[in-house]
């Protein structure tokens, strides 16, 4: 990412996803360049760091993304060039990172720092558990692929565009055409594509739960 | 016997028609309805909150405009932000007071019962819910925290959830759930002298990797886990997410109807035996099938310690650190970047290698029967010089029993530094933070970089081998200690 993407509190310009409409329904699919991060085991405390967690609201924290392999000695005026959130030649809403990523800490303020940078697809060929519902529960598309097929996207330039295709459920790395199917389960393609919300589904579902407990007892 | 992995491929004869799991048993009785293709609602029977990984969740209510739907269900404390010093005083750290006070705030207005700094059940979230009795066989239990595992010790479903899941069971007492693959890990035989529970999770954990059981319920079984006590099964549990389980479980028995038995919120009279007789019901059937087994032989298992920045990279205490050439795949490409931030080589010696700190706490080892095991380990030992120990309670009713023990002396004899209750150096969130480049051997259970304070090395170990090491400065294999007090930790 070069500086002219992002702004003064190390964010990205377009970062504005509280406003943004779900973006996997369009026709074709979601086209990006991707950022890679060719990493094994990345767990939460190194996506979000511990000490940024004491917000109680959900915005401001992609300016901490990755903190502490951003920068040195956690100063601002320190990046570290060889990190590819730091290297201007890469940029795009897909990250793409090594196997396990988002293992650790249940901390849902990991999948609000990579939205909230900027990025609405992470690939990877092995995610945690708490970790890929979290990134559902906020638009953000968890895109599980083969360890060849992640390789092969890591041997691609800067310049090469990915294509997520929700509905199709496929991945496609758009200069050579190589393409792989993904897994989601229904209930969550559904939402994701529609926008729709958990929460609204089971606020619904009001009357069987209390019948449920009523009859449990 | 040696350690081996079966894994039932689709048509082998681990699947098939046979008897429920434990889990499956437990998970029946709480699906309210099942989505095609889909998730189940799951009902949740208690959900634990603390402050950090609640406050976005009840600002989503209020702009739902709706209420907690069964505050009763729901018990709250404070741990990750607190101070471990002076916690009559107001937190100096004002973001971190900001959050405390949103949840008591957040709690008055829901009507959830808080134990918060002062009160005298306060303390770290996986620690109260046990010791209160409230975390039962047979319960679904919830909690934004990955930890919540530990609770699995007690034969019930637990499980860590984000902030969104958070504000579902808030919503509506359920969550979605999709029913994992299910694997049982066995540990056999009997335990060496010196080897505790921890090392036995550490092995596990060196053996199958910290995503080995990513996307399985995990129950531990055999022998060597039924011998277990409660907080030592508690410890097991705590470390499933680290191999990345969905949770972790132990079948309820005996030592588990004697532990929760007269807790302030365990059934009494009359309902105490009919929950016990419901109790007994929940183990895995002898035909039951599971996804995968993991085989362990208990008296292969030496003092662990990791030596890498994943759980999953352990070592026996006596072992050297792999190459590139010994290591497993999983941690192979890891490796290299893993030692530099330890500041640690390939093929050498663990132990001897210099400690700055030892941190004894954690929801992982600081309940009291943690305590006592390091009291009766240092009793007129004392603490080396230029190394710095922190011995954290889980709980303001485990710093009471410490000290009506007489613990706190011992430790005070040692020149350890017995705090108040609290997450502390666990993670590097409150002012307990390991300095960068600085070892700390911990007994809390995540290494990854920056878990204790940023460029902080962690080696995480057992109650035991923190200690020994805390009283020769460098790590120590606890065995070649004397342990004066008879009975003692390593004869138990
Ligand atoms: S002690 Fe550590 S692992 Fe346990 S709940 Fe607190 S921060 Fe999480």
């Amino acid at each position: 990412m070069s500086d002219k993407n992002l702004n003064k509190n190390g964010e990205r310009e377009s970062s504005n996803s509280q406003v943004q409409e779900p973006p996997f329904g369009g026709q074709g699919g979601f086209v990006s360049r991707f950022v890679p991060v060719n990493i094994e085991n990345i767990d939460t405390d190194q996506i979000i760091p511990a000490r940024f967690l004491k917000a109680t609201t959900r915005e401001g924290f992609g300016k901490n993304l990755f903190r502490d392999w951003r920068y040195y000695n956690d100063d601002e005026s320190k990046t570290r060039a060889d990190f590819p959130l730091n290297m201007s030649q890469f940029d795009g809403e897909i990250l793409v990172a090594g196997k396990n990523f988002g293992c650790g800490s249940s901390r849902e303020h990991a999948a609000w720092a990579i939205l909230d940078y900027g990025f609405r697809v992470v690939v990877s060929s092995f995610f945690a558990d708490i970790f890929r519902n979290n990134a559902l529960n906020n638009g953000v598309l968890p895109v599980q692929v083969s360890d060849e097929f992640l390789q092969r996207i890591f041997l691609q330039d800067n310049n090469t565009e990915l294509t997520v295709d929700l509905e199709q459920q496929t991945i496609r790395i758009n200069s050579t055409g190589e393409q792989e199917h993904f897994d989601i389960n229904s209930y969550k393609k559904t939402c994701l594509l529609n926008g729709y919300d958990d929460i609204d589904f089971l606020l619904s579902n009001k009357a069987a739960i209390e019948t449920f407990e009523k009859q449990r007892v | 016997m040696t350690d081996h992995i079966h894994t039932a491929s689709a048509d082998s004869p681990l699947r098939g028609a046979g008897g429920a799991t434990l889990f499956e048993k437990i998970w029946e009785k709480h699906v309210v309805k099942t989505i095609d293709d889909g998730p189940s609602v799951l009902y949740i029977d208690k959900h634990f909150i603390h402050e950090v990984t609640s406050p976005q969740a009840f600002t989503g209510l209020n702009k739902r405009g709706i209420k907690v739907f069964r505050p009763q269900q729901v018990v709250a404390t404070a741990d990750h932000n607190v101070p471990t010093l002076n916690q009559h005083l107001p937190i100096k750290e004002e973001l971190s007071r900001l959050q405390v006070e949103a949840l008591i705030k957040n709690c008055a207005e829901h009507g959830i019962e808080l134990y918060g700094l002062g009160h005298p059940f306060q303390g770290i979230v996986h620690v109260i819910g046990p010791e209160l009795g409230i975390t039962q066989p047979g319960m679904t239990i919830v909690c934004g925290d990955s930890h919540t595992s530990t609770h699995g010790a007690f034969g019930s479903i637990a499980f860590g959830i984000g902030t969104s899941e958070v504000e579902m069971v808030f919503a509506s007492q359920c969550l979605l759930q999709s029913k994992p693959k299910l694997m049982r890990i066995n540990v056999d035989g009997v335990l060496n002298k010196g080897v505790v529970s921890k090392d036995i999770v550490l092995y596990i954990l060196s053996k199958i990797s910290a995503s080995g059981a990513t996307g399985y319920a995990v129950e531990f079984a055999g022998s060597a886990i039924r011998s277990l006590s409660m907080e030592a099964r508690m410890t097991i549990c705590n470390m499933s997410i680290e191999m990345g389980a969905r949770c972790g479980m132990i079948a309820p028995d005996e030592t588990t109807f004697a532990y929760i038995k007269g807790r302030k919120f365990a059934p009494q009279g009359a309902e105490w035996d009919k929950k016990v007789a419901e109790w007994k019901q929940l183990f895995s059937d002898a035909d039951a099938q599971f996804d995968e087994e993991v085989f362990i032989n208990a008296a292969a298992i030496e003092p662990m310690i990791t030596y890498g920045t994943n759980p999953g990279m352990g070592i026996g205490v006596s072992e050297t650190i792999p190459t590139t050439e010994t290591i497993n795949d999983t941690d192979r490409s890891g490796l290299a970047k893993s030692l530099a931030y330890m500041g640690l080589e390939q093929g050498a010696a663990i132990k001897g290698q210099k400690i700055d700190y030892v941190f004894i706490g954690s929801c992982t080892n600081s309940r009291i029967e943690d305590l006592r095991m390091v009291a009766s380990f240092v009793k007129g030992k004392k603490k080396a010089d230029g190394v710095e120990v922190w011995i954290v309670p889980g709980s303001k009713q485990v710093e009471a029993q410490a000290i009506q023990e007489g613990i706190d002396k011992i430790f005070e004899e040692a020149g350890f530094q017995l705090r108040q209750p609290g997450c502390s150096a666990c993670l590097g969130m409150n002012e307990d933070k390991i300095p960068a480049g600085k070892y700390c051997i911990s007994t809390s259970n995540r290494n990854f970089e920056g878990r204790q304070g940023a460029g902080a090395r962690t080696l995480l170990a057992s109650p035991l081998t923190a200690a020994a090491a805390a009283v020769t400065g460098v790590v120590t294999d606890p065995r070649s200690l004397p342990n004066p007090s008879a009975g003692g930790a390593l004869d138990s």
